[in-house]
């Protein structure tokens, strides 16, 4: 039998539920550490990909903050089945980025630990953060935590599957959409965690990938004005500095994980999900 | 009130008008002179420049207060800093809690003197420095200080600490209010304080920096600073300030953010608002008036939270606009100190220019303006309360806020065209919604996107109650549990 | 035509409180009193009323305090139907109405006819205003036409005397009745409304009469005729009284402010107001001590 060929896959940009091509055209030409493959050349998402992929998510963001807690948990529970199933690319991918075998099945196992962490958070946070508030005056007075509403993620460079999963999942769980741009020096796993999604149930626009240039993007992802939040990670005080000076044309919530581990037990927890969150406080009189 | 005053055929009615019912003011102490409140003494401002702070009801100086300069504001931060590290953040916290319990006390004890100062430094009407603002501001210190040695419950898993210093700028609506709103809070999570209160309305800031020293607080826990915008810049961009807390205009708000870009401090802003309030046909009626009424002329609308847009379903809509006309007729407007004054004075000449600004604005973008028939005094700065009719989504009166008793109106008809106005806005601080209908209520507070909804009620303020926005009308919860947030580091 | 309005009872309380925080000082206190002991409707209503008690509380209502001349009148006399024909002579040569419960008060637990009958019967007897009670226990469980009929009829049988209709607001319970049961009452013919009968705990509330008040300014907004208020029961003090007219005024105008638009039904309110009177007058506080107790 003859040695068949392998075939590459096209690594595309995924936003709306879609697997598309960069407006732009242009492309970001990638091989792994070790050249055992051929050359894979991702999208360079654009400042115009950004905006449509917010347009997408601003449209999704009431269906997907309106659905039950208990149905947004299950198809979190369906994203870390579909993961499994997909357990061997992943590990293959994270291999080919250069971890070790070992890393790379902690790495995934790790992964899908999270996403049914979170899942199951689905329908608990609010519990643990509402309040009722004795007012001293006849009204029934609570507090309840509600989707700050669409959010920008730029995911962390180095851990490019748990890292990514670690800041998407609790913003998406907690009923946000999001735009999120994978890791440019390990572009693989969060580009084809799409693959994932789309065979799972997560309506389209709830979830938009990009990959691109961290440099050409933070401005876009920290000025954009129908964008309410953004979580990144920067190390550098000089891009946080720019983030947070572009959070004041909006009064855009911003989170730095800067250099959070995400293998470390405080990676994960209500807490994650509660920044992307507002308060809501109702007032309702008690008479007849 | 309906028809016409009075008819011929009575014999002992007549035209029944009130009389003038002034709060005395005899019993309050103010100085002529105040200096900055530094390390637990009152001290002079090292470049010794003063203001006035002025009665905006008719224009006399009150007292001089100090301008703090860059130095004085560095004095106050190390001040702070001092007794945090020796003092505050190393005292037990019971202990803690008691203090701010002392304080709670001491200005129930005073509240009259200080309702009396505040009104006299802000024109807002005595009914609600003394009703609202002054038991507001002791029932917020009595609710922090009991969370003093509760920290370890408030935050499910996690335990808090203290920040360090805060830096804490409060605007001149509610001034001893927003300094409780500011001060409580940290105090009790075991931060230290510098606040900077409002250039036009300092005094009750001052005058709780005696209650502080009354209550024996250690020096340097709580620091007041005095002066205008740049000394809130100083404060802002210093070093050894850990924490910013701001309440006042989005613009400013905005260029705080900027401001501490690419710093560590934390900072939680309360800013602007535009909020919608909205009247279904099925409302019950006269009490939505009462609400619309309360939403936008409370304190003569310098709230960051009124009602300033409201929303009539159109079957309801002549009804609630003829009723709320002839509500407007009944509220007095004048002396800040008569017991039944509803409209008191324009916080100040700034601000009056402003309002007027928007009112010609209005008149210009072709609205149809109502303002009640008061008579205007000659001195102060004064607004008749307004309303305009004939608006719409597009006009700046709808999008901008006026912070002045200005109540924008236009119709409806459906709930969805409502929300979505409703939603039309930068802002996302407050809301108000009235109808009969449980489960209608329940879905317009899920769907307009701000911090606060009122169902059949409007501007109710509570200790217990987590107050902020949404979108640009700020970041952090002030009030409650979640108002502790701010001020702790959790791990 | 009736409405279909609710009321929302915590925002209805939060406006009486607004309202009566204002302070009523001086000349506009003095005005207050006097136009308060002008709407009193002087009322007694006991089993053991007498005519030597019903003689004794007309010469009080005609003689407020002779000591302070200038001082107005009660507007009326409110007496048990068959006290009618002694009040009437007592009050002979003043100005000071007689008015009468009737309908088989407090409960109204009768036939139509009877109460016809009854309303016909103080009203040949001179009685100038009749203050008939409700059908209640119809209107809670439903029969609005019932009620509305009947008093309807009652007000027919009344002729030239003027209709007050008691809604016993203690019994009705929530203030969406209280709008329901004013709005009927006002549609059927009522001159006034008036809150209670006075044997029922709680009598006039604060909230209940603003409910009322503002069930009359709808009425006028709709059709333009101006009816009258008769709190009644539980106001005792001159304070309460100058709340009311507070309330009055700010509800529904100056134009309410007469004894043809608003009455207070009272047994001790007059002299409470009396001695509030004198204070102004004298400056010193009173005793009960120097005011007739009739």
């Amino acid at each position: 039998m003859t040695q068949s060929l392998h075939i590459n896959k096209t690594y595309k940009l995924y936003i709306d539920g879609k697997f598309l091509r960069t407006e732009s055209g242009r492309y970001i030409k990638w091989t792994d550490p070790k050249k055992n493959m051929p050359i894979i050349n991702f999208c360079r998402g654009s400042r115009k990909d950004f905006r449509n992929a917010v347009v997408a998510a601003r449209s999704a963001f009431k269906a997907w903050s309106g659905r039950s807690a208990y149905n947004r948990g299950q198809i979190f529970y369906r994203i870390a089945e579909m993961l499994e199933g997909r357990k061997e690319q992943f590990k293959s991918e994270l291999i080919l980025q250069g971890f070790t075998k070992k890393q790379s099945e902690k790495e995934v196992a790790l992964s899908i630990n999270r996403i049914v962490y979170y899942a199951g958070w689905a329908d608990k946070y609010q519990q643990l953060f509402s309040r009722v508030n004795p007012v001293s005056s006849p009204y029934y007075n609570f507090s309840t935590p509600e989707p700050t509403g669409v959010v920008a993620v730029i995911a962390p460079d180095h851990s490019c599957l748990l890292g990514f999963l670690s800041v998407v999942v609790p913003a998406v769980v907690g009923g946000n959409t999001v735009v999120v741009l994978a890791s440019e020096s390990y572009p693989l796993c969060g580009i084809t965690f799409a693959e994932v999604l789309h065979s799972s149930d997560v309506p389209g626009g709830v979830i938009n990938i990009m990959s691109g240039r961290y440099n050409e993007l933070i401005e876009q992802f920290s000025s954009h004005m129908d964008v309410n939040a953004i979580i990144y990670c920067a190390v550098d005080s000089g891009h946080a500095s720019v983030v947070e000076k572009n959070t004041a044309l909006n009064v855009k919530r911003a989170v730095n994980y800067a250099d959070q581990n995400w293998i470390n037990p405080d990676a994960q927890g209500p807490y994650h999900i509660m920044k992307s969150q507002e308060i809501k406080t109702s007032w309702h009189p008690i008479g007849y | 009130m309906v028809g016409r005053t009075n008819t011929t055929k009575k014999k002992v009615s007549t035209n029944w008008e009130y009389s003038a019912a002034p709060e005395s003011t005899d019993h309050i102490s103010l100085m002529s002179n105040y200096d900055l409140f530094i390390a637990g003494k009152f001290t002079k401002p090292k470049e010794g420049t003063y203001f006035n702070s002025i009665n905006p009801a008719n224009e006399t100086n009150i007292a001089k207060v100090a301008s703090a300069g860059k130095a004085d504001v560095n004095k106050a931060v190390a001040a702070a800093k001092v007794a945090y590290e020796n003092v505050w953040k190393k005292m037990d916290p019971s202990q803690r809690g008691k203090y701010i319990y002392r304080i709670a006390r001491l200005i129930q004890e005073r509240a009259r003197e200080f309702a009396v100062i505040e009104t006299l430094d802000c024109g807002k009407p005595i009914r609600e420095s003394r009703d609202i603002d002054i038991p507001l501001a002791a029932a917020h210190f009595f609710y922090y200080a009991g969370w003093a040695d509760k920290l370890d419950y408030a935050f499910p898993g996690r335990k808090t600490k203290p920040i360090g210093v805060a830096g804490q700028i409060i605007p001149w609506n509610f001034p001893l209010l927003m300094a409780a709103w500011k001060i409580a809070p940290a105090l009790a999570t075991g931060n230290t304080v510098v606040l900077k209160p409002a250039e036009t309305t300092p005094l009750t800031a001052l005058k709780l920096a005696e209650i502080i020293q009354d209550a024996d607080l250690p020096p340097g826990v709580v620091n007041i600073v005095t002066g205008d915008g740049s000394t809130g810049e100083y404060l802002v961009n210093h070093s050894k300030v850990d924490k910013i807390a701001f309440t006042g205009s989005t613009e400013v708000g905005k260029s705080i953010i900027r401001a501490l870009a690419g710093s560590s401090k934390k900072y939680t802003l309360e800013l602007g608002g535009k909020a919608a309030n909205i009247i279904f046909e099925d409302a019950p009626i006269d009490q939505a008036v009462e609400g619309i009424i309360n939403s936008i002329f409370f304190n003569q609308g310098h709230v960051c939270c009124a009602g300033s847009r409201l929303y009539v379903q159109e079957s309801v809509s002549k009804e609630i606009i003829s009723k709320l006309k002839s509500r407007m007729e009944n509220l007095i407007l004048g002396d800040p100190l008569d017991k039944n004054t509803d409209i008191g004075a324009i916080n100040s000449k700034t601000q009056l220019e402003k309002i007027q600004m928007y009112l010609d604005i209005g008149v210009d973008e072709g609205s149809t303006i109502y303002q009640s028939t008061c008579t205007i005094p000659k001195k102060g700065y004064w607004c008749a309360p307004t309303l305009f009719t004939d608006m719409s989504q597009s006009h700046r009166l709808v999008q901008e806020e006026i912070f002045g008793p200005v109540l924008v109106i236009q119709t409806f008809r459906t709930i969805d065209e409502v929300i979505a106005k409703a939603n039309n806005t930068p802002y996302g601080l407050s809301g108000g919604v009235w109808t009969d209908k449980g489960s209608k209520i329940f879905k317009i507070s899920k769907d307009i996107r701000a911090g606060v909804i009122w169902a059949n009620t409007f501007n109710k303020f509570d200790p217990t109650s987590p107050f902020g926005g949404y979108k640009e009308s700020g970041m952090g919860r002030e009030g409650g549990l979640e108002g502790l947030l701010p001020y702790v580091n959790l791990y | 035509m009736l409405n279909n309005r609710t009321i929302d009872q915590v925002g209805a309380e939060e406006r009486v409180s607004r309202l009566f925080s204002r302070s009523i000082k001086r000349e506009s206190k003095v005005q207050a009193l006097k136009m308060i002991l002008s709407m009193i409707d002087l009322t007694t209503l006991e089993g053991k009323d007498s005519p030597g008690k019903v003689k004794q509380l007309c010469y009080k209502a005609a003689h407020l305090h002779d000591q302070h001349p200038g001082l107005p009148a009660v507007a009326a006399i409110c007496v048990y139907p068959n006290m009618v024909p002694v009040a009437k002579v007592a009050l002979v040569g003043t100005n000071i109405k007689v008015a009468s419960v009737a309908t088989a008060f407090p409960s109204g637990m009768t036939n139509l006819s009877a109460k016809l009958k009854e309303v016909r019967s103080v009203v040949d007897a001179g009685a100038e205003e009749v203050d008939m009670v409700i059908s209640r226990g119809k209107f809670l469980s439903g029969d609005l036409e019932f009620v509305g009929d009947e008093v309807a009829q009652i007000k027919d049988a009344c002729g030239a005397a003027k209709l007050k209709v008691i809604l016993e607001t203690g019994e009705l319970v929530t203030l969406d009745n209280v709008r329901r049961a004013s709005d009927l009452a006002m549609h059927a013919g009522a001159d006034f409304i008036k809150t209670s009968t006075g044997k029922i705990n709680p009598a006039a509330t604060p909230v209940v009469v603003l409910t009322m008040l503002e069930a009359i300014r709808d009425h006028y907004l709709q059709t333009g005729h101006r009816i009258g208020m008769k709190p009644a029961g539980g106001i005792s003090t001159a304070k309460q009284g100058i709340q009311y007219l507070v309330m009055v005024r700010e509800t529904l105008g100056q134009a309410w402010l007469t004894p043809d638009l608003f009455r207070i039904g009272a047994s001790s309110l007059a002299n409470d107001v009396l001695m509030q009177i004198i204070k102004q007058n004298q400056g010193n506080y009173q005793s009960s001590d120097y005011f007739s107790l009739d």
